[in-house]
């Protein structure tokens, strides 16, 4: 990597969009508010009822349209409000991560994590996981694409 | 009426939270409710507060809108400016005398928009904000006021005189709501049922002269510190001591001031001091970090629920100090600092400086409060508090009364509301009879059909006082949501879930035709409804709503406001893209089996079906032993006569007689299906139950332990072995000088179960006063951290003193060590003395605490819902949903929740039953509206969607269309609960879910693709 590169790379601010189950990783979003735990204000949350409606389509758009990378929250093993949707929505993760592989994109801008209502804690800390790493792969080569 | 008829209303006294609990829970229930109140407004002392523990949750955000509930119930008819005078007839049927003030505005008629206060040339102290700064004559009570209405104060104080009637206001008034000539008036209200929660008063120090409040401006209450504290209070949210508006940067509090003092005839525990002033360090330290706070204490009482980690974080994390000591004096220095001498555990004297002193006052019963019950004939104990009973906690002697709130002994908002819940279970159970014969249908709001119309869209952004104002430019973000395609409406509001903002809301939907709302403001988990009911209230599919979390997600987690600002613009931008694409969705009703299934037989699950049986709804207890009365079977002996045997027997008696009750012993849970209105259980003899709601009761188990020598030495034991052993001893069985040494919080209060267990400080001191009450001669030792003998506990461990039980504390730090050889020896760090001392004991006896039952998990998955990080059950909030849990229709109550006595098993297993009833009490209910749908011509028949969904709620339909067979997917709408998981599985794209339509959430994401290209492009 050039050295003007990792410059820029470490201005840039990546866009990351959150795709959160109500039940648990919202609401850990939430008490993350409640309980004034800063992290960086780089996510874009999407509330949706469960991990499991996450449809594969959402995630590729959302990096087609310059998303540096995404998250989808789930409840934890064993805890899904919808018995288990989040298993549905952790087979969809390995599949996608082939896709973007296939696709000659970092697979590693997609994430699955599972946040529960009172792990506000660790969703401030996987946004700032996400946006630290996210800043070493560099912008979506998606959005370069836009800019040129 | 014929004699046995009952009147189906009840009349609940004080407008408290536990008022308001009570109030909602009956008028959800079918009952007509009277809601008198004292003060001009609804909200009680909740309201004054800035934060709750232990999750600091702004109280006013969750208070507002149980409030705004309450005004807009139609069910519930508010008195303000009311007291009781007189209750006269019997259960069922009283007549309750009401005097109500005269406001001197018509509520109806005031818009509260400030005029009328411009112009009053009079100043009076403002009692909501503790006499901090002054207010009109003419005032609203406070800013989210219920009523949202002004009032006239003729009467003054005794040193600022009211109303002088020179008439401007009325000038002032473009409404014509003043009316000066109003009179007070008398009401007569006929009703079945009385609550009384009138709560008790705040402690006042005047009349500790040592701390000098009244005398030193900068002594002040801790309740004047929650205003200081409040972005609405008196200075604005800005941390400034009274006597000379400086920035205090070292703050005390000073604890048990009108608590647990026997000089004054105050000898309890007010039980929420330490967590409030916890509470308040940490905020204040939040406000401003510099800010040095040390708490002065006699014990810390952390005995609720995730109380102990609330205050190890606050000293870890935020750097409190508690010291141990007793204050002799605070004195005034000139420049108006204050010095508190003391005395610290070594017994040396100190001498400190602070900048300000905050008084953690207690609560007491005097006043208004003590003449209503005086007036009532109702007896009270020797602090003014009313008489009840262990078998029966919010009942009073007098039938068809019941209380609830710290009324019936001080305690923190929990503890009110499942009293409050409980009162009005009682009451439900007691007019059972007459339920639905006085209220009237919910308002049904006609609709505006708005398919056909181009989207107009209205954005509201909410300031929420400072809480997104100060990190987020609200004024930039009104300004570009006005630029936004369908915007036609944007605006900003101090407080948008107010009743005068909601009102304004539905005035604006009508008079711009709105057709899309967006409220930039809070988290949809929570205020959503509230939002919702002002759309169909103006004639809106309620649907037609979305949400930007602009508060949680945003203002309360980045403190860089230009890049906050920026968040907040995206979200509403995303929020806009969305909106444009929703759909009314028309109301649907699930039936619901009126009936319930109770988990677990201990003294919780029995009160539980009871009191729901009581009710008549038809209930089933399940217990998984071979006899009822879990727990209560190893309770040999309680404080006073209480007699266990007999309370367990007339339990069991009466669940084998009701008719409406139905148990199975030797049973547990195999599987649980369905939802709300319709569980499908299924019990281990595989025998089927189909009910409404489920109760969850399976209670607490008392932790073995594995240090201290247990189980090496028969003279080790736990308090329960003990309680055993001594139950079967008579006078003279304990030998003269034979030693108990008992040692505290062993393996509680620290590493993995680092929680209180409440009740074991309390077992020790019942336990410790039986050994002297068989042989006085013996000797007790109780190794303690802290005495958790809360609210009137405390007179135990006076008289446990009393009777020679020697007490001494130990920390954490330097732990009681024991050595066994042919004597016990236990080894135990005195401080006064600063030496190590031995003591012999005869017997050691360790203090566990509880653990949740075992099983706990099982239940949990099955029911798939959450536990706490220590396997106790997680409620859907932990102020003001104690016994509910997030799934509809499943409740808990009891030790299962977190450990606790048998009378707060009780009034929490009523509190359960009243919840479980506001969903069974009538046949059908609103049901899941994000239900997913399937587009015949685009689905396949392919079956996937079948395959993952978890309720079975899909099944393959074979129509012969023209001649042609055709497979298509078809959803059950009451089973399913709009997971969307079979919108994402379908590879045809043929199913949606309403409310999350695919084109929808791809709006969101392209919405946000606009803005990030436009950033990068500047």
């Amino acid at each position: 990597m050039s050295e003007e590169k990792e410059k820029k790379n470490e201005d840039f601010e990546p866009k990351i969009v959150g795709f959160l189950c109500n039940w648990c990783s919202y609401a850990g979003a939430d008490l993350a508010g409640t309980s004034r735990i800063q992290y960086p204000p780089n996510i874009r949350v999407i509330r949706v009822m469960c991990s499991g409606s996450v449809d594969s389509v959402y995630v590729n758009r959302a990096l087609l349209e310059g998303a540096d990378a995404v998250l989808i929250g789930g409840c934890h093993p064993g805890d899904c409000h919808y018995i288990n949707g989040n298993y549905k929505a952790r087979r969809k993760m390995v599949l996608l991560k082939n896709i973007l592989t296939t696709l000659g994109m970092e697979p590693d801008r997609i994430w699955l994590r599972w946040i529960s209502a009172s792990e506000g804690q660790k969703f401030a800390d996987t946004v700032k996981e996400i946006v630290n790493e996210t800043k070493k792969l560099g912008p979506n080569p998606m959005k370069e694409k836009w800019n040129i | 009426m014929s004699a046995n008829e009952t009147i189906g209303a009840v009349a609940v006294v004080g407008g408290g939270i536990a008022g308001v609990q009570s109030a909602l829970d009956l008028a959800d229930m079918g009952f007509k409710v009277y809601l008198i109140e004292k003060s001009p407004a609804i909200g009680g002392v909740m309201a004054m507060l800035d934060k709750t523990f232990p999750t600091n949750d702004c109280s006013m955000c969750i208070l507002s809108p149980k409030l705004v509930d309450c005004a807009r119930h139609p069910n519930i008819d508010i008195f303000t400016l009311a007291q009781v005078k007189d209750i006269k007839g019997e259960a069922g049927n009283f007549k309750v005398l009401v005097d109500q003030k005269a406001r001197y505005i018509d509520p109806d008629v005031c818009t509260a928009c400030g005029d009328c206060a411009e112009v009053c040339p009079i100043e009076i102290p403002d009692t909501f904000e503790q006499g901090l700064i002054m207010r009109k004559a003419i005032y609203k009570y406070y800013p989210q006021a219920i009523p949202n209405a002004y009032v006239i104060d003729k009467e003054g104080t005794s040193d600022h005189k009211g109303c002088i009637e020179c008439g401007l206001c009325e000038k002032a008034c473009t409404a014509g709501s003043i009316d000066h000539s109003q009179e007070d008036r008398e009401i007569a209200l006929d009703v079945g049922a009385v609550i009384l929660a009138t709560g008790s008063a705040p402690f006042d120090p005047k009349i500790k002269k040592e701390f000098g409040y009244g005398k030193f401006p900068n002594v002040i209450t801790s309740l004047e510190f929650e205003r200081i504290l409040s972005a609405s209070g008196p200075y604005e949210g800005k941390i400034l001591r009274p006597g000379d508006k400086k920035h205090p940067k070292k703050i005390a509090w000073v604890q048990c001031v009108g608590s647990r003092d026997r000089n004054i005839n105050q000898e309890f525990c007010s039980s929420m001091c330490c967590m409030y002033t916890t509470k308040e360090a940490v905020i204040a330290k939040e406000h401003e970090k510099d800010i040095d706070a040390t708490v002065f204490y006699i014990d810390v009482r952390t005995f609720g629920k995730d109380f102990d980690r609330y205050v190890e974080r606050a000293k870890r994390e935020h750097g409190i100090k508690y010291e141990r000591s007793r204050i002799s004096e605070i004195y005034q220095k000139e420049c108006g600092d204050l010095t508190i001498r003391y005395e610290d555990v070594e017994g040396e004297l100190h001498e400190d400086t602070f900048d300000m002193v905050v008084l953690s006052i207690g609560l007491c019963m005097t006043g208004d409060r003590s003449k209503m019950l005086s007036d009532l004939g109702l007896d009270v104990n020797e602090f003014g508090f009313p008489l009840s009973g262990t078998n029966d906690p919010v009942a009073l002697v007098k039938p068809g009364i019941f209380m609830a709130g710290s009324i019936v002994e001080p305690q923190a908002i929990p503890e009110s509301v499942m009293q409050a819940s409980a009162a009005a279970s009682q009451a439900a159970a007691l007019l059972r009879d007459s339920k639905d014969t006085l209220v009237e249908p919910a308002p049904e709001y006609p609709e505006r059909d708005v398919s056909e119309e181009e989207p107009r869209i209205g954005v509201f952004v909410c300031n929420c006082g400072i809480n997104i104002g100060n990190y987020v430019d609200v004024s930039k973000v009104v300004e570009y949501a006005d630029t936004l395609d369908n915007v036609e409406y944007a605006t900003d509001s101090l407080y948008t879930c107010s009743e005068d903002t909601q009102k304004s809301i539905v005035d604006i939907i009508k008079d711009e035709r709105l057709n899309r709302i967006i409220v930039a403001a809070c988290t949809p988990r929570t205020h959503e409804p509230l939002f919702k009911k002002s759309l169909s209230e103006a004639g809106l599919n309620p649907h037609l709503l979305e949400m930007a979390n602009i508060r949680e997600h945003c203002s309360w987690v980045h403190t860089d406001k230009d890049r906050a600002t920026e968040k907040a613009k995206e979200l509403i931008s995303m929020t806009v893209a969305k909106s444009r694409l929703l759909e009314q969705i028309p109301k649907t009703t699930i039936d619901i089996e009126q009936s319930a299934l109770v988990v677990g037989g201990g003294v919780a699950g029995m009160t539980t079906a009871l009191s729901l049986a009581d009710q008549g709804y038809k209930t089933v207890l399940v217990e998984k032993e071979d006899k009822l009365g879990g727990k209560l079977n190893k309770i040999k002996f309680a404080f006073e006569d209480v007699d266990l045997d007999k309370i367990l027997a007339e339990m069991e008696k009466r669940i084998s007689e009701h008719e409406d009750l139905e148990l199975r012993l030797d049973s547990t849970i195999k599987e649980i299906s369905g939802h709300v209105g319709n569980y499908n259980i299924k019990l281990s003899d595989d025998e089927e139950i189909i009910t409404g709601a489920i109760i969850v009761t399976t209670g607490s188990s008392e932790h073995t332990p594995t240090s201290y020598g247990y189980g090496k030495d028969p003279r080790i034991v736990t308090q329960l072995e003990l309680e055993e052993m001594l139950s079967e001893l008579n006078e003279g069985d304990i030998e003269e000088g034979e030693t108990f040494v008992m040692i505290q919080c062993v393996e509680s209060r620290e590493g993995d179960r680092n929680y209180c267990s409440r009740i074991c400080c309390m077992g020790a001191l019942k336990n410790a006063l039986k050994i002297k009450d068989i042989n006085p001669r013996a000797e007790v030792y109780i190794l303690y951290r802290d005495m958790m003998t809360y609210g009137f506990f405390e007179r135990y461990y006076k008289e446990a003193r009393e009777n020679g039980v020697i007490f001494m504390q130990y920390d954490v730090e330097k732990k009681p060590e024991i050595k066994i050889d042919e004597n016990i020896t236990a080894k135990v760090w005195e401080p006064m003395l600063q030496e190590e001392i031995e003591l012999n004991a005869d017997h050691l006896v360790l203090s566990t605490g509880m653990n949740p039952e075992e099983g706990t998990f099982e239940v949990a998955q099955q029911l798939k819902v959450p536990l706490n990080q220590d396997g106790f059950f997680l409620e859907a909030h932990v102020k003001l949903r104690p016994v509910d849990f997030s799934t509809a229709g499943v409740f808990l109550a009891g030790s299962c929740h977190s450990p606790k006595f048998i009378n707060e098993c009780i009034y929490q297993a009523q509190a359960a039953a009243a919840r479980a009833s506001t969903v069974l009490a009538h046949p059908k209910m609103e049901a899941e509206a994000n239900v997913a749908v399937v587009d015949d011509d685009r689905c396949s028949g392919c079956k996937t969607c079948i395959s993952v969904c978890p309720y079975n709620a899909i099944e393959s339909l074979t129509e012969t269309i023209d001649g042609v067979e055709v497979t298509h997917a078809e959803i059950t709408e009451g089973l399913c609960q709009g997971c969307g998981t079979c919108v994402a599985a379908c590879p045809s794209g043929a199913i949606d879910q309403k409310g999350f339509k695919d084109n929808q959430i791809l709006a969101m994401i392209k919405a946000l693709g606009t803005c990030s290209r436009g950033v990068i492009n500047e």
